[in-house]
């Protein structure tokens, strides 16, 4: 508590040049608000005066639910029938209890009232879990201001507009907030936004002057204020208002404002006034509408449901023809029907009538078509598919102790079928911890340590190098012998570090320049230099660690975090800021002990996106006074003085290599001044800070820029953003499986830039596309139309020259890299920009947006999936994810972090991106197949059951009647196929799991639709059909008349009834044995147990009493089996249905084999143990070509060294001939 | 096995502060059937399986079906049409006014016999166009009642044949009321041939579906009166003719028992038929015929499932050469890489 008073009274402001000593309020005036738009009025600390009429804002209670306890039954029966299937069996429902239905009441509206209630009570035990999590947010607590300057807690959503809150650190703020005061005497405060935008850096508010006393709980006592400002809307970036206090206006700027979900960091309490609660606050209105997604095989199964649709409509209208023509024309020549004594259904007078009631009927007796146990089994075996995927121990994060877990079970089969991949950085790709990796000193590079990219793109080499060399002449085989002894040192050196108790943040080893070795390297004082602007150029805060006596730092950015964690380890530790000084104790120093060195800060430049470089002017105790600066590479090299340049190509060279690697650099140089030099500048710029007006950051940039010149460059840092586990491994396996993939991020351009390269997005010799909108050199001149028109042109200039260049370009190798930030992109996303943009993006390799908001990542999201019309996934950590997520085909977010966000809004969760491989190439894949085999075979076993019934009809005169049992017909879809069925939709693989991941290629039978596409749909229609009319006619033919027996009777309709549903039973059973490839003990009880079962079904139906049973009494004792015709009738219509299908994919496989057929043979030939070159050769070969990831990395660095080597060879053989001579 | 799977699924997420002690148990616990890896078979059609496969198929095939074509070939038929011929000349114009007129309805028929039959020869009778199989006629009966005495009342399903002058019909319902009321009488050389007619039903049937107890009560008692009357004496349960007549038949041209004739037709003999034409299919066009047959261990004489067999045989034994003959001609070594579609076609994707 202690050290946090005494950091309360540093004046941070102090050290700041540009954001914060601004001449304050007066200004600027207040804003003039008026007209819509601008109409809320907020009364501080008298919250009850909102409750009154022209007010009454919005509690902070916050609901993300669909339904609620009155609402639910309505709405959610009106979703679930809002399916055509849903409807057309409550049609049939509720004819089955008329007595025009065919089959008994129960059996139709059991399975609906089941299907109807299993998906419903899904959809609640996804609501309670919403309403759980709303409720957990809305019951924190938060101190709020009761009266008489007296706070008291309350809860989240008893917050009210007008209410003064106290958020203490590392709280969330519990809705928008207008920033009063904070623990910091100028009344700033750190926060930290990763909820909204995904940035990490801390972000500084600023309180307005005047507010500044209000710093304690007593000084709210008669606190009165207001506040006019602009209605909730969902920009994060803007806000416009004025506050009106003691009779004075003051213009508010979002630099006041403290967002909802955005949390506060190291400072110790804030106060604040709310101004927007619940969903009016801006990350609220920013939140989408959670949509219900579906996959893309249910929206097609619609259609085919609708084509099934059309077909049972039409034999219903043919036997309602038919039936009315015979009654009509027939029915009175039939005098056994009595027809003189019929009710309307059957009567010939009226012909119409009866049709009609006929086609009622008939649309329940053809309901066979349409499978509502379709419905059911799809269910059935997605939450199966889901509890696998949950259950996947390979998949479960032994550090967060996460297991995948599949959110909604319906997009299991979207999983297969993905084509672009929309990933968030932070979190998901990096850890967002920085480690300090290598360094460059005066020219020398220090570091062995390889970054996890090198090391994975080595391991990577290695492998393929083993290949090369089969093919390569023995000249380059050396080479690649060489380089993999340096890759092998590289692993084991990597290992041996792994033992050790890792620093955070330093994982630098170079036994040169550790443990004050650097003492005796050349170049000692240049090194030392070196690590005292790590130490000094920054704008931490140290904090005693008590328990273990070392120094942490809180740093705005983790770059710096490890500069000084890297400064601390090199023996240079920074313990103290003052105002005016920064403390390093140094402790290998010449004279050997430890000493303790201020230095006198005299100016601080600090680091913006703009200027990309950071400068400190210090005094040492020397009196000597120091410009210590450290920036982006580009910016310090333009800056060096002749002299400066000692070690500029060394540096170069390895900041190269660095950028290679994928690390993070800067360039380090300093500055000696001279004391009368630096006293003019200082005046100058004193005078620059203190000026008053629109230029005054521009001129402060002037000045800055004057003195940061005639540097003298040091070396450089190469710091690696820690990319997740496995991140490389991951995006290399996807670009191999041919998927696509967006990095889409908050953060700045140089870091998405940066981790590009380390994640082997990007690569050096890619073809970089910035788009960028300079709108700053506009904008002063010109009026606000005209600059959108202008930049928006600028851009799309941009963007069809970077589309013409692509198109030009004929080097197959050649890729492209788009890169476009926020700003750019809010232009692009427009509707008269987008589709070109689309296809630039479409073009390019691989695709970075940096700066972008949660909304435009969702609009990218949108334009991505709408405009290629392909599957989308989205996958991302945190609540500036989930628009994103929300609005992807699938969403899957990353667990196991703080926020819950991102995870309660997604599909599927895993909690680490290289989960994603495995959940897209091993459980897509398989769950896309089985699906789509299982839909395929679910249309296929109905129609060749439903049609048998209408071909029936003919014969019976189109009466209604079905030549099966009622009871037959129950157990069809319900236990006699239905278990088969399941198992291949669950148990299914036509590779195992290794096989998948090691040919990634397999995945694009998903994508590319192979197995539900129209073709093979229809096929299986057909196969359908055709087995409907060889099941029927054979049968009919087969009992005709004659006996069937030797005892000579003839057949009746229950007989043949029987023998054709037994007909039916092995047909289906053995068609999806021949669909299988995978049969375990569950397939072989299932799929023989069905067929076991109908036998059993129909001994034990047979000894039940005749009343029950009727006309299949003992049907299978007495007068089937011990037929023999019964049995060959059997044999003959089983082997007959499936004769032409086997044909088919024996042809099939012998003819045109497709990819997972030759892998099955392989594998069953165990070709791939005995002959393991062939099988890793094909594994190579079997990538995509891709032009991202470390594959395709080391596939350029292969062609470059072979270009080398060639042009080697051509040089050598054209020196040969001199050597000799 | 699905007892290994705990239901983690269902609190999961929701307790984001997952304590220390919870992180185990979260842990999926391994065991080979949740990680899919249960030891299965996976065979797959290289050439000798399917070229078996299709021998294999006609093998067996071929020799069924040329058994059951001896099967069929075995059984001797004798079929005459009658309902024309057994109306007489000054009727021919308006067959449905004989029908229902009450004139002599005798009708004399000859049958030749072509080849030696062996006893038991089988009568039967066969309709044309008669739908049994039509659903308001199907429906129109009651099992009850035909089984016990108790629910002799039991007519609800009969309708319109359920009640007549107001008293339960027993047995109720179209079909009974249809009976087929045709007789036939045969004789050899002026001597009669008894035609047994016991036993013709299901043993089923007539053991435990129609009641000993059972009576024809109230039987064709009504105005309209539609097929054969039956003795109220006699039991249903030994009623056969009714019991094969209320086997509905499933397609509009049926064949039903009628008899059997207990002894040895030989080549050439003439058999005299004399036949009661009652049974009224003229309003309907359908026709008579009167069948006798001898069976087989097969049943009676169908061709078609003995030619459905060689013709399914003979296919998969054409299947089975031709994919020899591919690949014998153009193999395809079984998991060659060459075939995978990146060797195909490197230029592709």
């Amino acid at each position: 508590m202690a050290r946090g008073r005494i950091r309360a009274r540093l004046r941070r402001s102090h050290l700041y040049t540009f954001s914060c000593l601004r001449p304050s309020a007066a200004e600027e005036g207040p804003h003039s608000i008026e007209g819509p738009g601008y109409s809320r009025i907020v009364h501080c600390n008298q919250p009850l005066m909102h409750n009154k009429k022209p007010f009454k804002y919005r509690s902070n209670y916050i609901s993300t639910t669909k339904y609620n306890f009155v609402t639910f039954l309505p709405k959610a029966l009106y979703e679930q029938f809002h399916r055509v299937a849903n409807l057309y069996f409550l049609g049939t429902a509720i004819i089955s209890v008329t007595p025009l239905s065919p089959f008994s009441a129960v059996s139709m509206i059991a399975p609906l009232a089941f299907v109807v209630g299993l998906s419903m009570a899904k959809e609640a035990l996804e609501d309670w879990r919403r309403f759980m999590q709303d409720m957990k947010v809305n019951t924190r607590k938060v101190k709020v201001h009761k009266e008489d300057g007296i706070f008291g807690n309350k809860t989240w959503q008893k917050v009210q507009v007008g209410d003064v809150v106290k958020v203490e650190k590392d709280q969330f703020f519990p809705a928008d907030l207008l920033l009063l005061s904070s623990s910091y005497e100028d009344g700033i405060c750190y926060v930290e936004t990763m909820n909204l935008d995904g940035e990490t850096n801390l972000k500084v508010k600023r309180a307005l002057e005047v507010t500044l006393s209000l710093d304690e709980d007593e000084a709210f006592k008669n606190f009165t204020g207001t506040i006019t400002c602009e209605d909730p809307n969902p920009s994060l970036y803007t806000f416009v208002g004025n506050f009106e206090y003691d009779r004075q206006v003051y213009a508010l700027d979002p630099s006041q404002i403290l967002l909802r979900d955005s949390k506060l960091r190291n400072t110790t309490f804030v106060y604040g006034i709310a101004i927007f609660a619940g969903h009016d606050s801006k990350v609220m209105q920013n939140a989408t509408k959670s949509p219900s997604k579906r996959s893309r095989i249910e929206r097609k199964m619609d259609y085919i449901i609708y084509v099934l649709f059309s077909l049972l409509l039409m034999i219903s209208l043919i036997s309602s023809i038919g039936f009315a023509v015979k009654t009509k024309f027939y029915m009175p020549d039939w005098w056994y029907l009595q027809p003189q004594h019929t009710d309307d259904y059957y009567n010939p007078e009226k012909p119409v009538l009866s049709g009609v009631s006929h086609l009622v009927t008939a649309l329940v007796l053809y309901g066979y078509l349409i499978p509502i146990s379709l419905y059911v089994s799809i269910e059935v075996v997605k939450v199966l598919q889901a509890s696998f995927i949950n259950q996947d121990i390979q998949m479960y994060d032994e550090e967060t102790g996460n297991p995948a877990q599949a959110r909604t079970s319906n997009l299991n089969e979207e999983l297969g079928q993905v084509d672009t991949i929309l990933s968030d950085k932070t979190g998901t790709l990096t850890c967002n911890q920085m480690d300090f990796l290598k360094c460059s000193i005066a020219g020398t590079a220090y570091g062995v340590c390889s970054s996890e990219v090198e090391l994975a793109a080595a391991q990577q080499m290695a492998i393929d190098l083993e290949d090369q060399d089969a093919e390569r002449s023995t000249g380059s085989r050396q080479k690649g012998k060489q380089q993999e002894i340096e890759l092998e040192t590289v692993v084991t050196s990597r290992d041996e570090k792994d033992h050790k108790s890792p620093i955070k943040g330093f994982s630098f080893e170079d036994s040169r320049i550790m443990k004050g070795n650097w003492l005796r390297e050349p170049n000692a004082d240049v090194i030392m230099l070196f690590f005292r602007i790590l130490a000094i150029c920054h704008t931490a805060i140290p904090e005693l660690n008590e328990e273990t006596g070392s120094y942490t730092y809180e740093a705005e950015s983790p770059d710096e975090g490890a500069f000084l964690v890297a400064a601390r380890e090199f023996g240079f530790e920074f313990f103290k800021r003052t105002q005016s000084g920064v403390f390093v104790r140094e402790r290998y120093s010449v004279a050997g002990q430890p000493i303790d060195r201020e230095f006198k800060i005299l100016n601080m430049l600090e680091f913006t996106s703009k200027r990309k470089r950071m400068t400190v002017i210090v005094r040492d105790e020397d009196g000597q006074i120091l410009l210590l600066c450290k920036g982006a590479d580009s910016i310090i090299f333009d800056r060096l003085s002749k002299n400066g340049r000692l070690y500029e190509e060394d540096t170069n060279k390895h900041l190269n290599e660095y950028g290679e690697a994928g690390l993070r650099t800067l360039a380090l140089a300093y500055r000696k001044l001279e004391e009368s030099e630096y006293s003019a500048w200082n005046n100058e710029f004193q005078k620059a800070k203190t000026s008053i007006g629109a230029d005054r950051e521009t001129l402060l940039e002037n000045v800055a820029e004057m003195m940061e010149r005639d540097l003298i460059l040091i070396g450089a840092t190469a710091v690696e953003d820690k990319l997740q586990k496995g991140v490389p491994q991951c995006i290399d396996k996807l670009a191999q499986a041919g998927l696509k993939i967006w990095v889409l991020t908050g953060d700045k351009m140089e870091t998405a830039i940066n981790i590009g390269y380390a994640c082997s997005l990007l690569r050096q010799g890619m073809k970089q596309i910035c788009i960028t909108a300079n709108s700053s050199d506009a904008k002063e001149t010109l009026s606000l139309f005209v600059t959108v028109q202008v930049v928006k042109e600028n851009i799309l200039m941009q963007i069809t020259n970077a589309s013409q260049m692509i198109k030009l370009e004929n080097d197959p190798h050649a890729a492209f890299a788009l890169i476009i930030d926020g700003k750019t992109l809010a232009y692009a996303l427009e509707d008269d920009m987008k589709q070109q943009f689309l296809g630039l993006a479409v073009d390019c390799a691989s695709v970075i947006c940096c700066r972008v908001s949660p909304k435009q990542k969702a609009l990218v999201t949108r334009l991505v999936k709408e405009g290629t019309g392909k599957t989308t996934l989205a996958i991302g950590d945190g609540a500036n994810d989930v628009g994103m997520i929300q609005e992807a085909d699938i969403g899957v977010g990353i667990s196991g972090v703080e926020g819950m966000q991102a995870v309660m809004a997604s599909d599927f969760s895993v909690a680490q991106f290289r989960f994603l491989e495995r959940l897209l190439v091993v459980h897509g894949h398989w769950c896309y197949k089985r699906i789509a085999q299982m839909v395929c075979y679910f249309f296929y076993k109905n129609i060749a059951f439903g049609l048998t019934l209408f071909y029936f009809e003919a014969f019976t005169g189109f009466s209604g009647q079905s030549v099966y049992d009622d009871w037959y017909m129950l157990l069809f879809n319900v236990v006699l196929t239905s278990l088969p069925v399941i198992s291949l939709g669950v148990f299914e693989q036509d590779v195992s799991s290794e096989v998948c991941l090691q040919f990634p290629a397999l995945y694009q039978q998903g994508p590319r639709n192979l197995f539900f596409d129209w073709y093979r749909i229809l096929g299986w229609m057909g196969n359908g059909l055709y087995s409907s009319l060889i099941i029927f006619f054979l049968n009919i033919i087969i009992f005709y008349d004659q006996a069937f027996r030797s005892g000579g009777q003839t057949a009746d309709m229950a007989a043949l009834g029987t023998t054709m549903f037994t007909c039916i039973i092995w047909a289906l059973n053995c068609q999806i044995a021949l669909t299988m490839s995978h049969f375990t003990w569950i397939q072989h009880l299932f799929i023989w147990g069905s067929i076991g079962t109908w036998y059993l079904f129909l001994f034990v139906y047979g000894m039940l009493s005749p009343t029950i049973s009727g006309n299949a009494y003992q049907i299978l004792v007495e007068a089937l089996a011990p037929a023999p015709i019964y049995w060959s009738a059997t044999l003959l219509v089983t082997v007959a249905c499936n004769l032409p299908y086997m044909a088919h994919i024996c042809f099939q496989r012998c003819f045109h084999p497709m990819d997972h057929h030759i892998i099955q043979e392989i594998k069953y030939y165990k070709k791939d143990v005995e002959d393991q070159r062939m099988w890793s050769r094909e594994r190579s070969k079997a990538r995509q070509k891709t032009k991202i990831g470390f594959t395709a990395r080391v596939d350029a660095k292969i062609r470059q060294l072979r270009g080398k080597l060639q042009r080697k060879h051509t040089s050598l053989e054209m020196h040969s001939p001199v050597t000799p001579s | 096995m699905s007892s290994n799977t705990p239901s983690s699924s269902a609190g999961g997420v929701g307790s984001a502060d997952a304590a220390a002690p919870r992180r185990n148990s979260k842990r999926p616990k391994y065991s080979k059937f949740t990680q899919q890896e249960l030891p299965a078979c996976k065979p797959i059609l290289t050439p000798r399986w399917v070229i078996s496969a299709f021998l294999l198929v006609s093998i067996v095939f071929i020799p069924i079906g040329v058994v059951s074509l001896f099967a069929s070939r075995d059984v001797v038929e004798i079929i005459d049409r009658y309902e024309t011929a057994c109306v007489p000349q000054n009727f021919s114009n308006d067959k449905v006014s004989f029908i229902q007129s009450a004139v002599d309805k005798t009708c004399n028929r000859t049958l030749t016999v072509k080849k030696l039959m062996k006893q038991p020869i089988y009568v039967y009778y066969q309709l044309d166009n008669f739908y049994q199989n039509h659903r308001r006629y199907v429906k129109s009966r009651s099992d009850s009642q035909l089984k016990d005495n108790s629910s002799w009342n039991d007519v609800s399903s009969c309708k319109p044949e359920d009640m007549s002058n107001d008293q339960p019909i027993v047995p109720c319902g179209l079909i009974a009321w249809s009976l087929f009321n045709d007789t036939y009488n045969f004789s050899l050389n002026n001597q009669q041939l008894a035609v047994n007619k016991k036993d013709i039903s299901w043993k089923s049937d007539r053991d435990k579906k129609f009641g000993k107890d059972v009576f024809p009560k109230n039987f064709q008692n009504g105005t309209l009166i539609g097929g054969n009357r039956l003795d109220p004496s006699v039991p249903l349960s030994e009623q056969e003719d009714l019991i094969v007549w209320m086997r509905t038949a499933a397609l509009p041209t049926f064949r039903k028992l009628y008899g059997k004739i207990e002894r040895d037709l030989q080549p050439n003999e003439v058999i005299q038929v004399t036949l009661l034409n009652n049974y009224n299919t003229y309003s309907f066009n359908g026709k008579k015929k009167l069948v006798l047959s001898t069976t087989s261990w097969l049943g009676g004489k169908n061709d078609f499932l003995g030619i459905a067999y060689l013709t399914v045989g003979g296919l998969c034994f054409f299947l089975a050469l031709s994919f020899t003959v591919v690949y014998l001609v153009k193999p395809r070594q079984l998991g060659d890489p060459s075939y995978l579609s990146w060797n195909r076609n490197p230029a592709g994707h």
